[in-house]
């Protein structure tokens, strides 16, 4: 419970985090990060969060370790195909009356999405027209996202995702085969920024036809899901798109009437126009 | 100690859970008073086909659980197929899509050990028919907060391996037949 010693080392070990380092977990859900924080715990061979802290305000080698923990998350290329096909299906012919267009993956993690979209875009002819931001907290997580390498035993689950979601080519036409790792095309990211962006702290830094940011938002607790959403509609382009996660909605947020329903199903939004 | 009284029930099942569901829930009473939260171990595809079987079954109200929803008396909740369903500690809900665990997701020791958590002594446990061990350590957080652990009767459960493993890691947990499991959740929460 709230008051156990343990939660009380872990309000104060997120506090020095922020107040050290100023990465912010202090309003993720609590359960989830308490559950990642246990797991660091354990793994880095602490005997108690507040040993932990004192190597995390004292070691500046310590917070990337810690990072990982709380912040990786393994995805799928392709994950939910059917949201990946109503992008194709319904989303593609609005953004194909553009003739340039920018897309935000927010909290790219690995870059699983980021190359999924990637995929799709140029499988529909809009690759060349078309500018992706994939942006996350985590500097390891960006630089995996960069390198696009994965190992090949995940590739069987992302090439059957690939084909249900409308698939117009081959997914082994973007990656080569090297001691277990499956390497995607460099070309598939001559078009993408990476960079470190926070939902928490930062703030709007381009004008989006697309935000993808899905899987995100269940970690935060109401006040940082608004203020992210706040930040999706600060950052879309007239009428533009924002897909979430398969169980996220807009439906409690405060900003949710400057959305539609795109495709309820699919968790698709299109911004309301002013 | 004084027992608190039982605010919320957790379930988790895996093979055979349809069968062992179905002699619980549909024989509980409409004005149960506690919500029931419940991790059946599914395949990843998005429709979970549960919550219209037992919604059509049940006095209950049943549904999927959501994120960020307050947690309701006398209401079923089922966990989401490919995310872990946990509870905070104001009595709300989470989703999360962190790897998974025990090859679950959901898992049933992310419920269970999240609501140990949340509601400490104030809650009970239940352990049911499945092939692996996943739930073990989520019922003795259950005990170690306080809470009544219970498991099927290994010798009765269609797949006897969970509730086996779970009673081995928690052995004050109580053994009770699947046919009375419905009756003394009933009497738990009246009492």
């Amino acid at each position: 419970m709230r008051d156990s010693i343990e939660d009380i080392e872990i309000e104060l070990l997120l506090e020095g985090l922020y107040q050290r380092y100023h990465y912010d977990f202090r309003h993720y859900a609590r359960a989830s990060i308490k559950r990642r924080l246990l797991q660091a715990r354990s793994q880095m061979g602490f005997a108690s969060f507040s040993a932990l802290q004192e190597r995390l305000l004292h070691d500046p080698s310590t917070p990337p370790r810690l990072l990982n923990y709380l912040t990786v998350q393994v995805s799928e290329m392709f994950r939910d195909p059917s949201y990946f096909r109503a992008l194709r299906e319904k989303v593609i012919p609005h953004l194909r009356t553009y003739p340039s267009l920018k897309v935000w993956v927010a909290g790219c993690s690995h870059g699983e999405e980021l190359y999924s979209l990637s995929i799709l875009f140029r499988e529909e002819g809009l690759d060349q027209r078309t500018l992706f931001y994939a942006t996350d907290i985590n500097p390891d997580a960006l630089k995996a996202a960069e390198a696009g390498v994965y190992p090949l035993d995940r590739i069987r689950k992302f090439t059957e995702n690939h084909q249900k979601s409308g698939a117009r080519t081959s997914l082994s036409e973007y990656y080569t085969a090297d001691y277990g790792r499956a390497v995607f095309d460099k070309s598939l990211r001559s078009q993408v920024v990476f960079s470190d962006h926070s939902l928490v702290t930062d703030a709007v830094f381009a004008e989006m036809h697309l935000i993808s940011c899905r899987n995100v938002l269940i970690y935060f607790d109401r006040t940082l899901q608004d203020r992210a959403i706040g930040l999706f509609r600060d950052s879309l382009a007239r009428k533009g798109f924002l897909g979430l996660g398969s169980k996220e909605s807009l439906r409690f947020s405060k900003h949710a009437s400057s959305f539609t329903d795109f495709d309820r199903d699919e968790k698709i939004y299109q911004g309301q126009e002013p | 100690m004084t027992r608190k009284a039982i605010e919320a029930v957790v379930i988790g099942a895996s093979a055979g859970a349809v069968q062992a569901l179905l002699k619980i829930l549909p024989a509980m009473p409409a004005d149960f008073p506690l919500p029931v939260l419940i991790v059946v171990h599914v395949p990843p595809d998005r429709d979970n086909a549960l919550v219209p079987l037992f919604q059509s079954k049940c006095q209950l109200a049943v549904k999927e659980a959501e994120d960020k929803e307050i947690i309701a008396p006398g209401t079923v909740y089922f966990a989401p197929a490919d995310y872990h369903l946990l509870v905070e500690d104001d009595g709300s809900l989470a989703l999360s899509s962190d790897e998974q665990v025990n090859h679950s997701r959901p898992a049933i020791d992310v419920l269970l050990e999240s609501a140990a958590d949340a509601f400490g002594s104030a809650l009970a446990g239940i352990i049911l028919t499945g092939a692996n061990h996943d739930g073990a350590s989520g019922l003795r957080a259950v005990a170690d907060a306080g809470g009544i652990a219970m498991v099927e009767n290994p010798g009765e459960a269609e797949v006897p391996t969970m509730p086996a493993a779970a009673l081995a890691a928690c052995p004050k947990a109580l053994t009770v037949r699947l046919d009375d499991i419905a009756s003394t959740l009933t009497r738990l929460a009246t009492a």
